[in-house]
Formats: C-alpha cells, sequence, structure tokens
C-alpha cells in the first residue's frame, strides 16, 4: 500500500504555444488537504483536468493508491473516487438542482428517472454537510455562491475519496468559506484526501496541510503552513516581492458624477432592490459591502444597463439615462467589470484581440464606418497583453484557452482601456494572484486620482476596506448603513451584513 | 480545418453506407455511383443540370447558415423562398416594357424583398413576443406554401387558353436570367453573394454584432449592442437570400411559378448550411455535391436503374452524421478544442434577454 491515494509522476502537456505543465510531480496522502498555489497561468488547472481525465498528458503518469492508472475521461475518474469541483461551473443551466445532482448517476426506478430519491438525496446530503440548496431550483436562477454549493454536493453525492476543489472560495461569502473548511475538514476526517487551489494566502495557511506552488508550468516547491507566512508564499509564487497592503493617498472628492434615487428591482414580484439612493462622486471610491445575494448582483445591472430596474432614477453626469441600454451609459463613460465573466464579460470563442475591443469594435480606430480595422484590433490587444500581463499564446487565441484569472485580466484590461467616468467593479479580482490583484488595486486607485468615480462591489470585505473611501452595506435589497472606511471596523461591518443592529446603522446614516 | 475533416467523414460514410443499401438490394453501387458522376458531371450538359440544381441551395444554404450565425434556426426558408419565386414571377410576368438590364434585376430585388419581408416577421415575433423562431417560421412556412397556392390559381393564374393548373403565366424573356455557355448567370450571383456573407460576418461591424449574439447574447448586451435589432435584421437578410433563391429558380429555370416545382429547396439549405459548418464558402461545396446527386439521379436511375430515392436517403444519412457529430468525433478521434464556436442549434424561449 502506497502512503499516497495520488501519485502524478512527472506530468507535461503542451498546448499550442505554451508548455502548461513542465514534468510536474504532485501527491495526496489521504485525509490531507493539500493546497496548490500558483500564478494565474501556472497550470494550476490543467494539472487537475489531467487527473479528472479531461485532458491527456503528453508525459508522466498517474498513480492511485499506488497503482498506475489511466484515466480517459471523467468517467474513470469518478470510478477512481476522484471528484471535482471546477473553477468555472459545469452545471446545466436549465435543469433543478436535484437533476443536476443525479446527472450521469441517475437515480432511476425502472427505466424511470427518480426525482423523488433525488430530491431527498439533496436534502440529506445539504442537511448533512449545512449546504443549504433548494432541490427544485433552477440552476439558472440561482446566484454563484450557491451554484458553486451544488457542484460540491455533486461530488459529495459521488462519495469522492480524493476531493479537487479548483478555486472553491473565489465566489463564496467568508461565512460559506467558514461552512465550506467545516466541511471539508469533516471530510478529511472520513480519510478523503483533499486538493484545494486558491490565490488567497490566508486560507491556505488557515486549511492546508501542506502547500505546493506552481510558476509557469513547473512545481517551485512544497512546505507547510508552519514553515511559511503569506509574504513567503507570495514571494514563491510571483518570484519576487509582493506588496499586500494597498498604498493609497486621501481622496479628494469632486462633482457627482453617478446618483441613483429610489432604485427598485423586483424580482417575481419581490423587491430585491427595495430604495437604494446613493452618489459616487469624482476621485472617491464607495464600496458596498454585504453577503451575496443581497441584492447587490441587481443593483450593478440595474447601473450597467443589464437589467430594467422596476423603479428609480439613474444619473450620470448630470444627465438622466435610460435603464436597459448599455451603449449610452458606456458612450457616458461607464467601465463595468461584471460578476460573472464568463457570462457577461467574455464571448469565450472569440479571440482575446475580439474580446478586447468588445465595447469600442464600432468606434475608430477599430472600425471605419462597417468595417472592421484587423490591424489596430491586433495592435490594441499587443499592447493591453503587454501592460496587464495576460498570460496567452497570442493575441488571436480564442479567450476560452486562457486560465480564469488571465481571462479576469482581458476584462480589467478592457475596460481601463477607454476614456472612464464611472467604473462599476463588482468582484475585480475574483480569481486573481496576488500578484495581478496588487496590479488591479494600484489601477483602480490610479483611476480614482484621475478623477473616476469607482462603485466597488466585493465579497472580499478586506479589499473593500483596504480599497474604499466609504462603504456602505447592503442588505436585503437596502442600504443599511453607510460609513466612512476610516471609520469602519471589520466586527460593525459585519453586524451590519448579517441584518443587525438596524437602529444603530440607521443612526450612523443620520 | 477539423470541420472540413468532419464533414467530408459524413459524406463518405453516407456514400458507404448508400453503397451498402445498393448492394443489398442487388444493385451495384460501382455501377450506380459511376451513373451518378456521368448525370452530374459527365459533360457540359451535365454540369449545366448541376449547376441549376446547385444554384437555389446555394442561396438557401447561404439563408440557413447565415441565421445560425446569430444563433437563430431559420426553418422558414422554404416560405421565403416559395414567396421570393412567385414574387419575382409576377414582377416577371405583370410589368411590361423594360429592357432586361432593368426588368430581370427587378424581378430578383422583388422576389428578395418578399423573402426578407417574410422572414422579418419571425424575427418581430421573437423580439417583441418571445416567440421562438423554430416555431414561428414552420407555422410562416404553411402561409408561404397556401399564399402562393392560391396566387396561382386565382389572381396571378395563367389564363392562357387550354391551361386548366394552378400556374402562373410565363414570365417575360426580359426577365429572365442568361446562361453563359453551362454556367447558369444565378449560380455566378450566388458565389458572389457568398463572398459578399463572408464579408459581412467576418469583416464588418454587424457581422460582429451578429456573431456576438450568436455566441453570447449576454455578453452582446453587456457591450451594448442592440441584440433586438440585430435579430430581426438576421432574419430579414436570411430571408433576402431565401428570397432570392426562388427568385432566382423562377427566372433562371422554371420560367413561370408554378406550385410543386420548388418543393424542398428550402429545406435541403438545412443540410448544407449544416454541411457547411455554417460556413458561407462551405456552402458552395456542399450545395453543389446535393446538386450534383439531384443533377446525376435519373441518369443513374435510367442506367444502373436503381430508384432515385437512394438520393434522398443518402442526404438524410449525411444530415444523419453532421447532427450525430459526437459519433464521427469518437470514430476520429477528435476531441472538441476549447475556443471552438459552437453551433446554437436554438437559443431557448423568451427575447428580453
Ligand atoms: N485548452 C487549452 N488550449 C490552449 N491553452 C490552454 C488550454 N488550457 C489552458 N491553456 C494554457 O495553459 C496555461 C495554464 O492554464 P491553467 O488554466 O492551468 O492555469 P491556472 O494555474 O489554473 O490559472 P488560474 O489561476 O488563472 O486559473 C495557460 O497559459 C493557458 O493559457
Ligand atoms: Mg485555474
Amino acid at each position: 500500500m502506497s502512503e499516497f491515494v495520488l501519485e502524478a509522476r512527472g506530468i507535461t502537456k503542451r498546448f499550442p504555444g505554451v508548455v502548461a505543465n513542465d514534468h510536474v510531480d504532485f501527491n495526496l496522502r489521504p485525509g490531507e488537504i493539500h493546497a496548490l498555489l500558483g500564478e494565474n497561468g501556472a497550470g494550476k488547472s490543467t494539472l487537475m483536468n489531467i487527473i479528472y481525465g479531461l485532458y491527456q498528458p503528453d508525459e508522466g503518469e498517474i498513480l492511485i493508491n499506488g497503482q498506475p492508472v489511466t484515466i480517459r475521461g471523467p468517467h474513470d475518474a469518478i470510478r477512481q473516487g476522484i471528484g471535482m469541483v471546477h473553477q468555472h461551473f459545469m452545471l446545466i443551466p436549465v435543469f433543478t438542482v436535484a437533476e443536476n445532482l443525479v446527472l450521469g448517476a441517475e437515480i432511476t426506478r425502472g427505466p424511470m428517472l427518480d426525482l423523488e430519491q433525488a430530491r431527498a438525496v439533496v436534502r440529506r446530503l445539504s442537511d448533512e454537510y449545512g449546504l443549504h440548496v433548494d432541490p427544485d431550483a433552477r440552476v439558472e436562477d440561482l446566484p454563484v455562491g450557491v451554484q458553486q454549493r451544488v457542484e460540491i454536493l455533486k461530488a459529495l453525492y459521488r462519495e469522492a475519496r480524493i476531493l479537487i476543489l479548483d478555486e472553491p472560495t473565489a465566489v463564496l461569502t467568508p461565512q460559506e468559506v467558514e461552512d465550506l473548511f467545516r466541511i471539508m475538514r469533516g471530510l478529511t476526517e472520513r480519510g478523503v484526501g483533499i486538493i484545494f487551489i486558491t490565490h488567497k494566502l490566508k486560507e491556505v495557511l488557515a486549511i492546508a496541510d501542506r502547500i505546493t506552488v506552481m510558476r509557469r508550468g513547473k512545481v517551485v516547491g512544497t512546505t507547510t503552513p508552519e514553515q511559511t507566512d503569506e509574504r513567503g508564499l507570495a514571494a514563491m509564487m510571483v518570484g519576487r516581492e509582493v506588496v499586500l497592503e494597498v498604498e493609497k493617498g486621501p481622496a479628494h472628492p469632486g462633482e457627482v458624477v453617478l446618483e441613483v434615487r429610489d432604485l427598485v428591482v423586483e424580482e417575481h414580484g419581490v423587491p430585491v432592490v427595495n430604495g437604494v439612493s446613493l452618489q459616487v462622486r469624482a476621485g472617491e471610491i464607495l464600496g458596498i459591502a454585504g453577503v451575496q445575494g443581497n441584492g447587490q448582483t441587481e443593483l450593478a445591472e440595474a447601473l450597467t444597463g443589464l437589467r430594467r430596474p422596476d423603479r428609480g432614477t439613474l444619473i450620470l453626469n448630470g444627465q438622466e439615462m435610460p435603464f436597459e441600454d448599455a451603449r449610452i451609459l458606456i458612450e457616458n463613460g461607464l467601465a463595468h467589470i461584471p460578476e460573472d465573466r464568463q457570462k457577461h464579460g467574455l464571448v469565450m470563442p472569440f479571440s482575446v484581440a475580439d474580446n478586447l475591443v468588445l465595447c469600442t469594435y464600432y468606434k475608430p480606430p477599430f472600425a471605419k464606418g462597417l468595417q472592421r480595422q484587423p490591424q489596430a484590433i491586433l495592435e490594441n490587444a499587443e499592447r493591453l497583453i503587454e501592460q496587464f500581463d495576460v498570460r496567452t499564446s497570442g493575441p488571436l487565441a480564442p479567450v476560452a484557452t486562457l486560465s480564469g484569472g488571465n481571462q479576469q485580466k482581458v476584462i480589467v484590461a478592457r475596460e481601463f482601456s477607454r476614456p472612464v467616468r464611472f467604473l462599476l467593479a463588482n468582484q475585480p479580482t475574483r480569481g486573481l494572484d496576488v500578484g495581478s490583484i496588487e496590479y488591479i488595486h494600484k489601477r483602480i486607485i490610479e483611476m480614482r486620482d484621475q478623477g473616476v468615480a469607482v462603485l466597488l462591489i466585493s465579497a472580499e470585505l478586506d479589499e473593500i476596506m483596504s480599497l474604499a473611501d466609504r462603504i456602505a452595506v447592503m442588505y436585503e435589497g437596502q442600504i443599511v448603513a453607510e460609513v466612512d472606511a476610516a471609520e469602519a471596523d471589520k466586527t460593525t461591518l459585519g453586524i451590519w451584513m448579517a441584518g443587525g443592529e438596524k437602529e444603530s446603522a440607521a443612526a450612523t446614516l443620520a | 480545418m477539423r470541420s472540413v475533416i468532419l464533414s467530408v467523414t459524413a459524406v463518405v460514410l453516407a456514400l458507404l453506407i448508400g453503397a451498402g443499401i445498393l448492394a443489398l438490394s442487388g444493385a451495384s453501387p460501382v455501377a450506380a455511383y459511376t451513373a451518378l458522376a456521368q448525370g452530374a458531371f459527365g459533360d457540359a450538359q451535365a454540369w449545366q443540370r448541376t449547376l441549376e440544381k446547385a444554384t437555389p441551395l446555394v442561396f438557401s444554404g447561404l439563408a440557413v447558415a447565415f441565421a445560425f450565425k446569430a444563433g437563430l434556426f431559420n426553418i422558414g426558408a422554404q416560405g421565403q423562398l416559395l414567396l421570393g419565386a412567385i414574387t419575382a414571377a409576377a414582377v416577371g410576368f405583370g410589368v411590361e416594357g423594360l429592357p432586361a438590364f432593368i426588368h430581370a434585376p427587378l424581378a430578383l430585388l422583388a422576389g428578395a424583398a418578399a423573402g426578407a419581408a417574410f422572414a422579418a416577421i419571425a424575427g418581430a415575433l421573437k423580439v417583441y413576443t418571445g416567440a421562438h423562431e423554430v416555431i414561428t417560421t414552420i407555422m410562416l412556412n404553411y402561409i408561404a406554401i397556401n399564399l402562393t397556392d392560391y396566387l396561382a390559381d386565382g389572381p396571378w393564374k395563367d389564363t392562357s387558353p387550354g391551361n386548366i393548373v394552378a400556374r402562373t403565366p410565363r414570365i417575360l424573356d426580359t426577365a429572365m436570367l442568361p446562361t453563359w455557355g453551362p454556367i447558369p448567370s444565378g449560380f455566378v450571383l450566388s458565389v458572389l453573394l457568398a463572398g459578399v456573407i463572408y464579408w459581412l460576418l467576418w469583416k464588418t461591424t454587424f457581422g460582429f454584432e451578429i456573431r456576438t449574439v450568436g455566441q453570447n447574447r449576454h455578453a452582446a448586451r453587456y457591450a451594448g449592442m442592440r441584440v433586438a435589432r440585430t435579430v430581426i435584421l438576421t432574419m430579414l437578410i436570411s430571408g433576402l437570400f431565401a428570397g432570392l433563391g426562388g427568385a432566382v429558380e423562377t427566372q433562371g429555370v422554371v420560367g413561370r411559378y408554378q406550385p410543386g416545382f420548388n418543393v424542398g429547396l428550402g429545406f435541403e439549405g438545412i443540410t448544407i448550411a449544416l454541411l457547411a459548418k455554417t460556413h458561407p464558402f462551405g456552402v458552395i461545396p456542399a450545395a453543389l455535391l446535393v446538386g450534383a446527386m439531384k443533377a446525376g439521379s435519373s441518369q443513374m436511375q435510367f442506367v444502373a436503374d436503381v430508384p432515385k430515392e437512394i438520393i434522398d436517403v443518402i442526404q438524410a444519412l449525411i444530415l444523419f452524421f453532421i447532427a450525430a457529430e459526437f459519433l464521427l468525433r469518437r470514430l476520429l478521434h477528435l476531441q472538441p478544442e476549447a475556443g471552438e464556436e459552437q453551433l446554437v442549434l436554438s437559443t431557448g424561449w423568451g427575447s428580453g434577454e
């Protein structure tokens, strides 16, 4: 019997233009949490996809319990006891939670799908692990955080002995992360080995037994939380010292750029944004804190032309704006980093270059009349790829071939590369490595200092606290509190975010 | 490149199975296919037949392929083609005293406009009511069939002495399209228009909008594109090509509108578009292939004594293999590549999104 449940030896995987994995060795003990760290594009997801059978390695072998195995596809992987929760969900949007859960391992009664049984399984699992999901909800109607839970449930349902979690916490709230960690510990007690990918060093230090760091397709080294700290890990990942704290001077707010009055967004007759009014001035960052699912998504969509609110006024640069018209907002200086990058932010089969002009494709120099100008589009892409350090085999590579973090960089690069008056950044650094977060934070502050009004929505309280000049807390569709960032402390914000002490919050507002 | 391999494999497999069926039924596949090829490409006349059969298919194939690029499934090419055919006939016989270089293009334009307007209805219904274009275009097909039947047997009926069937009068010579040697001018037009579509889709901002809407409607809205307008315009242009196909058939081959003469031309556009992997340049060889099979089938029946219907079987098999792409991929060990453009066969209900 081998010491390891899983061992990958000398794995090499080449894609056109890149070596995604270069003789990678990696192993996992039963009951252990082994964190995998590395910059965007380092090759983490590729390695996991190989273990899960989605890609075939060009070289190297995989051993399960000491036995060499060939994993031809997820079916083989599941049979070997490997479960995977992907960085980008693999759920069928039009199916219900219960249907998604049993997909591929259906519970049947005769030839028929036994959905009653499936529902019961969802309920049992979600009770057992405290991951609450309505079995009959359609997946496409669920917020990202809940979809993630479904993915985890799905792997649990298949009784995985080896669980791969590819950036599971990127879309979870701090509370949900706590829950997940509890689940993970519970699983390791039962002997499940977990490979945990994340860009959040604190999480790694909190939960991992061992930490392996990758850079540019190679393993840099393996360490333990006792032997290192955030700085050490960051340096190991990026290969240089990283400034983990944001450096920023005081804000110099100017005129009001964005004003929202009494905004109401209803969903099935229930207000999910319930009378929100707010102002953002030029040269300041207003952060919206709140537990996911309290109306931030809908608020952001209403402010960026993606959704028609039921009531309210939207004023940009002193002019009232029509609703549900992104073009006019963009023309008036809106830049938008959307929450769900693959749904709104990118056209996956299109090239990096085309995605970089998604909002400006019709303007000079990218178009002359009706004719697109490939040369200008290409030059723009080359410039932005260089400037934002997007790791790609070239400007013409489909954006789908980029790693998750590099996809996010494409969006950020695009949105920061045109004249902007108002920036709505919704989870702008989700899935980015520490080096890139540092860079993007710097750019957001730079934009603020150039007089851009910034509305920052983030599930990361740390991010809000370090970037924002003012912080508004959203709870059940309302802004329940607003404070100066300098006066904000985590505990009070946390209480407001949980809906506690509304009265005292209202007092602060007044 | 990979899509070419897939399509060619589909055709080869279909021909092989077709050969198997022929052999089973006691005929010689070699003789049958030789006769088929003879009938399609044996001499100048055969070539002309093939090109004539292929011409309307290029148009309807372009129509369907173009709509696919915006994620729209235009099953209504048939109805749009019928309306184009009869409208061109009406202008062809009804407008007198024009020189050919005005009359023929005028009739073509009228046919194109009729198809465009008819298809735009389906686009508008999708955008404003959320009605799925697959359903509405199928229903519109029935309207087109009945409307053209009525016109050809009523107001526009050929009243020349001795005629008892439902059909329009012959169009004037000035409305007929010329044939240059074995090459029908309509075919040349169709090839030119394939180039125009290619340009439109990949070189213009409008094409960028169409492809964005087709691949990710949410991202299109995010980018401020007018999704509703794009959907209607795409359907309109798609219908324009289908209508033009009907007009070319009337003015190049049939010489009048007669119910039953354009059957299937629009539907075959779907096969062509899929075989072409929705690429406008792929439409031409795909249409030539199907056109050749149609052109050669009589000779095959005559010489090799094989029923024409085997051609329909082969066509159906081609469609089957294209649709069951995963089968082919497994056969060829081709994995789908990340970032390969997805053919969106249906974008679901609802338009507001
Ligand atoms: N299907 C593919 N085709 C071509 N290149 C690919 C493909 N998948 C990944 N790559 C490339 O391989 C490299 C590693 O990507 P991978 O997704 O493994 O990175 P990652 O470490 O998971 O990064 P992130 O933290 O951003 O998710 C990247 O340069 C990426 O562009
Ligand atoms: Mg990844």
